[in-house]
């Protein structure tokens, strides 16, 4: 068997396994059995280390191995599976192994003492699982599949603690929302399906590319596909779910809802690239932007200081989708990879702070304060020292200044849309959207850090008791702030500037396939970025200490009252902290409206339909029983039956009287009857 | 008149004497005492019969099994009527009406 299939197929069964086994005896095993999924999940770290090792090694962009089986056929069609084995299934692999690993290590403390202890590991095992099957899968069917596997572990996890009815909402929430674009993923697929035949990308790619599917139908069938990621990737308007999904515990926040799952999306988005048309795009493009801008705003005026993360994530995911809309792709997975590293790593800084907070509760004896607001914490600094270095490096990874990852991929993606910008001379709003955001990222990351770890504590008592936590939870953060430096992603190339390096020589951009298209090509594209790179990266750099400073003013030498401020800009506060009242239309406009019409149905059905027409017919039934009751009753039974046997009584009653019981009377009749007979006789 | 009628005319009587004794008495002994007239009113009729009639020896025959039947009858009936005494302590057959409705 080839290697690369071997590799992929223990890659993808391995956590298989590991959640077959946690889920029916893992209660049973030692320490409940973490050791069965977290030996998985390193099984597959060191095997993605293994396939990417070769990578470098055979340094060759066109590199790709398609594996496939028929799944299942008929007379008309036949549906194919397997995998397809490529530089950024490598690139991939990896990530989420590095980031499934992190998060398995990190739970061991965490998830210390929880009474599902091991179901935690199952699920995390099936989540891994899911997500490999998305990024090996070689056609959509399979992605399809793993698609919702990991949309059920998503909900699984979210709802982890369903004691809770936050959580348990927010579970049910992100189902529901991510329901609403899979259903747009499904007309997608389908699109092309009915009009190619076949569900792998390869199939797909030359339908396209022979036109077997053009014009309006591949752009709706495009817009379909992108609809799956705007569920997945949490875009404007389906971003709703993914604050709420902070409600699950910490690693899961990590793993699944800044790194993996849903950069699920993008990834999707990269690998169906080739067929998007212009048209596609341009809506990309303006949802991406649009919700990069619209979630940066919203995290300004977070307290908790998971939803801040939380909205950052929305923020750059919707990055990354306005650099597939404008034609920058590998700089959306580019920025795809570096994020799922700074921003794993900035949401176990904050498990590794709330986890603080909470033991230094506990001892306080105190429930009813908020362990993830950031209001309480502040000067952490001094007591968390590995957290708090992790995180700053991980927030100006995040904020783009030179030196660390963020800076490179940020900048390719706001090269990428000054190069649209300067092509097509207009969407000059994209411009303001990813500058704009760049700015506020800045200054919310560091709002965050410096109210978190800087300045007095704001309640002593609590700070007192707060620790430094294990080393268990300290490891992936280490690990994670080195691959938050730039050097990792440029090499053989060590200029902190230039985003050239092994990963822009191994992701080639491919040509649109789009017949007849008016997609630029990856020739104009190549030159047009080449043009924006430095005015972008220096408005970039620009931005970026803009919002730095802003922040440095405002929150750690206060010479800025954020307090004032807040006062003189009161309707975008409000705008800002009420998350601009989107949960509030849709509860209004969409939720209410529907609860109405569902009143006015069950009114219909229970109240018209069921008490009339259905009660009627029983009604009905009931009456014609009735007559057909007495007929048979009174007529036939009583009439019929009953005067047979009342007339035999009445006629044994008067015979009855001949039979006297004497014998004498018998002799007299028998007597009398021979003396009739012989009369009869003689007559 | 010849003979054969006046033996006759004589068990006619004799068997309606008999009757008449059965139907009227309450006494299970004068039943009995009927039946036996009965008995004999048949027993004459036979002997006639064989004697002006033709029947020869059956009419004897059949006079002497009538003669051994009505002994044993009379052996059963007089068990009975004592088992009734000792239930009734009458022997008066209207008494004995238990198993009437």
């Amino acid at each position: 068997m080839n290697i690369f299939l071997q590799y992929s197929l223990l890659i993808y069964f391995l956590p298989l396994i590991a959640f077959g086994i946690q889920i029916f005896i893992g209660k049973r095993l030692p320490r409940q059995g973490d050791w069965v999924s977290i030996s998985a999940v390193l099984a597959t770290l060191v095997l993605s280390i293994a396939l990417f090792a070769g990578m470098l090694l055979d340094y060759n962009p066109d590199f790709k191995q398609n594996f496939s089986f028929t799944w299942l056929e008929t007379v008309n069609f036949k549906i194919s599976m397997g995998f397809l084995i490529d530089n950024i299934t490598i690139i991939m692999l990896l990530v989420v192994s590095i980031v499934s690993s992190a998060s398995h290590i990190f739970s061991l403390k965490y998830m210390e003492g929880d009474p599902r202890y091991s179901r935690f590991y199952a699920y995390l095992s099936l989540f891994t699982f899911s997500m490999n099957g998305i990024v090996l899968a070689n056609s959509l069917m399979l992605l399809y599949m793993s698609w919702e596997l990991v949309g059920l572990s998503s909900y699984l996890l979210i709802g982890f603690w369903f004691e809770k009815d936050s959580a348990a909402n927010a579970g049910k929430k992100a189902f529901l929302t991510n329901r609403v674009g899979d259903i747009g993923f499904f007309i997608g697929i389908m699109l092309l399906f009915t009009a190619i035949g076949s569900f792998s990308y390869a199939d797909v790619f030359s339908g396209v590319a022979a036109g077997k599917i053009t014009g309006n139908l591949l752009t709706l069938a495009g817009i379909g596909l992108f609809m799956g990621a705007v569920g997945k990737s949490a875009q404007f308007p389906l971003h709703i779910w993914l604050p709420d999904a902070m409600e699950g515990p910490t690693p899961v926040s990590a793993l699944i809802h800044a790194a993996t799952m849903v950069a699920a999306g993008v990834f999707m988005m990269v690998r169906v690239f080739p067929i998007l048309t212009l048209d596609a795009l341009i809506i990309i493009a303006y949802i991406g932007g649009f919700t990069a801008f619209f979630a940066a705003t919203i995290a300004i005026t977070r307290t908790d200081i998971k939803q801040v993360l939380a909205y950052s994530t929305l923020s750059q995911l919707g990055y990354m989708i306005m650099a597939i809309g404008t034609g920058a792709y590998t700089a959306a997975f580019f920025h795809l990879v570096i994020h799922a590293m700074f921003k794993a790593n900035l949401f176990y800084g904050a498990g590794s702070v709330i986890h603080g907070m909470h033991h230094s509760l506990h001892k306080l004896n105190d429930h009813k304060t908020d362990a993830q607001d950031m209001r309480n914490m502040g000067g952490l600094r001094t007591k968390m020292p590995v957290t708090y270095w992790a995180m700053l490096i991980s927030s100006l990874a995040i904020s783009g200044v030179p030196l660390f990852s963020g800076f490179l991929s940020k900048d390719a993606i706001l090269a990428g849309t000054l190069a649209l910008v300067e092509r097509t001379h207009s969407h000059h709003i994209l411009l303001f959207f990813g500058f704009g955001a760049a700015l506020i990222t800045a200054f919310y990351m560091f709002r965050m850090i410096f109210l978190t770890f800087h300045n007095d504590p704001q309640k002593p008592k609590i700070f007192a008791h707060i620790k430094e936590s294990p080393t268990a939870m300290l490891i992936p953060l280490v690990v994670l702030s080195f691959l938050s430096i730039f050097i990792f992603y440029t090499l053989p190339n060590v200029n902190p500037l230039s985003d050239q390096g092994w990963f822009s020589h191994l992701i080639e951009p491919q040509e649109s396939l789009v017949l007849g298209n008016f997609n630029p090509s990856v020739h104009e594209i190549e030159e047009s970025l080449h043009h924006s790179h430095i005015p972008a990266m220096i408005t970039s750099l620009i931005v970026a200490s803009l919002g730095l400073l802003l922040a440095w003013f405002m929150y750690f030498k206060k010479i800025l009252s954020a307090e004032v401020w807040t006062k003189r800009l009161r309707p975008l506060y409000n705008l800002s902290f009420n998350k601009y009242y989107i949960d509030e239309l849709y509860d209004k406009f969409l939720y209410q409206p529907f609860l109405k019409l569902a009143d006015w149905v069950a009114y219909l059905d229970w109240d018209i339909y069921d008490k009339y027409v259905i009660n009627g017919f029983g009604r009905v039934t009931e009456w014609v029983a009735k007559i057909v009751g007495i007929a048979d009753y009174e007529g036939l039974d009583q009439g019929i039956v009953d005067s047979f046997g009342r007339n035999t009584q009445r006629m044994g009653h008067s015979l009855r009287k001949i039979q006297t019981g004497k014998i004498q009377n018998y002799v007299l009749f028998a007597a009398l009857a021979v003396v009739i007979l012989l009369i009869i006789q003689m007559l | 008149m010849d003979s054969l009628q006046i033996y006759l005319t004589l068990a006619a009587i004799l068997f309606s004497l008999g009757m008449f004794a059965v139907m009227t008495r309450r006494n299970a002994i004068a039943i009995l005492m009927g039946i036996e007239l009965i008995l004999n009113a048949a027993n004459l009729n036979f002997i006639a019969f064989a004697r002006f009639g033709g029947m020869n020896l059956t009419g004897h025959i059949f006079a002497i099994f009538v003669i051994v039947l009505a002994a044993a009858e009379v052996a059963v009936a007089l068990a009975i009527i004592i088992n009734l005494y000792q239930n009734f302590k009458s022997i008066n057959v209207d008494e004995a009406q238990q198993m009437k409705q």
